[in-house]
């Protein structure tokens, strides 16, 4: 019983791990290095997009990453009843 | 009052608290000593984690050096903050679960072997060494800069500070110190950033002045009018593939830093953990989103204030002739016409900028009071003191405690282990010390060396510690080692004795990516081809990964 709990724990962790590593790599190597040309081409206020998204964007999603993680992972601490 | 007036105050006010603390926070136990307890609140911990991390690079140079890279500059800006997305995800909070002292602790004890806590031992020694030389240099440049001191002088002031609160307080002194250290830094940083932001966009909020300001266009008309590559334009200096692979290693690197990692041992629970890595993450980017910022604005302002003026113009400029004393700035009326160009071309150029003046010549620049200089001085001897306490604690940690107590006696006492772990700082510190008064005139080049040998090493072998339960004590000494010599000899190669860049034209600090690769894919299989890790071992990854919380026995199967 308390190993199936762990379990799916593990899994909706891991699962939670990886959605959010894909935004990680999304943000930074690939809109801000290797799309980073094409969107170039499209204007953010007074910057080209690709490189306000390599030098202001992909922090500022790093930050909110991590808080998501933080956030999610309490949500599921609470379902599967853990103590501390 | 003068500059140096109000720098020796400054300094001298900023030196008395951090002994204050240090006095405040001085301990007897070996918990206490290295974890500072594990009582240190999240938001504490993040911003101690913050000024551990923002070496005097990050404060004095980086802004410079994206400055001349323009686009390119990205690769430290996303390499040294995507790596805390890893960490916070991938091992802070199972390694504060693991609840033990020290990086090698984790490797020796999961890996069930000496000889792969050796490894690690060696490789923590060798990372922290080479990057805490860089910041006792650091400190002496700053004191002889600004307060006119010997630079040997100030590396001796900054050794006796750092060793007094070090060996008092152990990791709890360094806590609260670099708590006070990264408010010093961080204002000393946004009041000359802010202060040309309005200066030169009227917009006091230097990311918005970045982002919706016409400076960048207009940089880049006067980039190319000048012969040079648009300032936003990517790849202008180093290649798409380079890019990547830098910053890949900056930020596994970053994950695998042992003071960054031992940071997160120091908080009360899991939870603590990540939200810990958050607020390191959050105060970090305040000053990694105003550095490109300050980069861009400062680059204009530079060239906007001495291209083509006439030399008697530019001599009128206090800032200029007080640069150009110290060798720094530099200028040369080549073609003889009477005034200054800037060009691209090393022939015709008459205007020569060290990029480390661009953080340190802001204030005067955009003609702020004395006081603020003063406080840059304050900010970059706070960023270079706790960057090198928190390392100084690795390289003792690593000697006191996992030499030491884990390898040589196991049946020391408390007050045993916590005499060894100071006079380890002490003898740190002296080191330390003795390579910021005679630099090895390599220690440039080797700063690349920390970053990849962390990605090639301890990244993948926490990394699959935690999350593949298979790994065993093979593959991971096969994995370290594999990923450790191939990094080695490319970096050496590369640097040292000519080798052509043979990986896609990979440099030197881009390595660290393949070498973690290889690492990880020699870990899987060698894993694989040998017997499963023993019982134990498989139960303590389960505990782990396991939501349940029970302070004191967590790592327990092991004692």
């Amino acid at each position: 019983m308390n190993n199936e709990n762990n379990r799916a724990y593990w899994r909706k962790n891991t699962a939670l791990i990886r959605n959010l590593l894909i935004v990680w790599a999304l943000v930074s190597l690939v809109f801000s290095i290797l799309l980073v040309e094409p969107l170039n081409t499209i204007r953010f206020f007074g910057v080209p997009f690709g490189f306000w998204m390599a030098q202001q964007g992909s922090i500022l999603v790093f930050v909110v990453l991590i808080f998501i993680y933080a956030v999610q992972m309490d949500k599921l601490d609470r379902k599967h009843n853990i103590k501390r | 009052m003068s500059v140096e007036i109000w720098t020796i105050l400054f300094v001298g006010a900023s030196f008395l608290i951090y002994i204050y603390i240090g006095w405040q926070s001085r301990v007897k136990d070996s918990k206490g000593f290295f974890v500072a307890g594990q009582g240190v609140p999240a938001l504490a911990n993040g911003a101690a984690t913050a000024a551990d991390w923002m070496s005097a690079a990050s404060f004095i140079s980086m802004a410079g050096l994206i400055s001349f890279l323009g686009y390119d500059g990205s690769i430290y800006l996303m390499g040294w903050t995507g790596g805390y997305v890893l960490l916070a995800l991938l091992l802070a909070p199972y390694l504060r679960k693991f609840g033990k002292y020290t990086v090698p602790d984790f490797v020796g004890d999961r890996y069930y072997s000496q000889f792969a806590r050796l490894v690690a031992v060696i490789a923590a020694i060798f990372v922290s060494l080479t990057y805490v030389a860089g910041q006792m240099r650091g400190v002496g440049i700053v004191f002889s800069r600004f307060l006119q001191v010997d630079i040997n002088t100030g590396v001796i002031i900054g050794m006796v500070i750092v060793g007094f609160f070090a060996v008092l307080g152990g990791m709890k002194g360094i806590t609260w110190t670099q708590v006070a250290q990264y408010c010093v830094l961080i204002i000393a940083y946004l009041i000359p950033a802010v202060a040309i932001a309005v200066y030169l966009t009227g917009n006091p909020i230097p990311q918005f002045a970045f982002t919706f300001s016409d400076i960048a266009d207009k940089l880049n008309a006067i980039q190319v009018d000048l012969g040079f590559q648009e300032y936003t334009k990517p790849f202008a200096n180093k290649t798409m593939v380079d890019v990547f692979f830098i910053t890949l290693a900056l930020m596994t690197g970053t994950a695998g830093l042992p003071h960054v990692i031992v940071r997160f041992y120091t908080v009360p629970n899991v939870r603590a953990a990540r939200y810990s890595a958050g607020w390191a993450l959050l105060l970090i980017a305040i000053l990694y989103t105003t550095a490109p910022a300050l980069s861009m604005f400062a680059r204009y302002n530079l060239i906007d204030s001495l291209h083509n003026k006439t030399v008697t113009e530019v001599q009128e400029l206090d800032w200029a002739t007080k640069w150009e004393s110290t060798k720094l700035l530099t200028f040369e009326d080549k073609n003889g016409d009477g005034r200054l160009q800037l060009t691209p071309d090393k022939e015709t150029n008459e205007i020569t900028i060290d990029r480390d003046i661009i953080v340190l010549s802001t204030p005067e620049v955009a003609k702020l009071a004395p006081w603020v200089i003063a406080l840059v001085a304050a900010g970059g001897l706070a960023a270079a003191l706790s960057t090198a306490s928190g390392l100084l604690l690795v390289i003792s940690s690593s000697i006191a405690h996992d030499v030491y107590y884990r390898m040589i006696n196991p049946h020391a006492s408390e007050s045993r282990r916590v005499f060894v772990g100071r006079i380890m700082v002490g003898f740190a510190v002296v080191v330390a010390g003795y390579f910021g008064v005679n630099p090895p005139g390599f220690v440039a080049q080797v700063v690349a060396f920390a970053f990849g040998l962390a990605a090639a090493s301890f990244f993948p072998a926490i990394f699959l510690g935690i999350f593949d339960k298979r790994t065993n004590r093979e593959g991971a000494i096969a994995g370290m080692l594999t990923g450790l010599i191939f990094t080695t000899v490319y970096i050496i190669g590369v640097k040292f004795a000519g080798m052509p860049t043979w990986f896609f034209n990979v440099s030197a600090e881009g390595i660290g990516t393949l070498g973690m690769i290889i690492n990880l894919i020699v870990t899987l299989i060698v894993s694989r081809l040998t017997p499963p890790p023993p019982p134990e071992i498989q139960a303590l990854v389960e505990d782990l990964r396991s939501p349940i919380v029970e302070e004191e026995t967590s790592a327990g199967v092991l004692h």
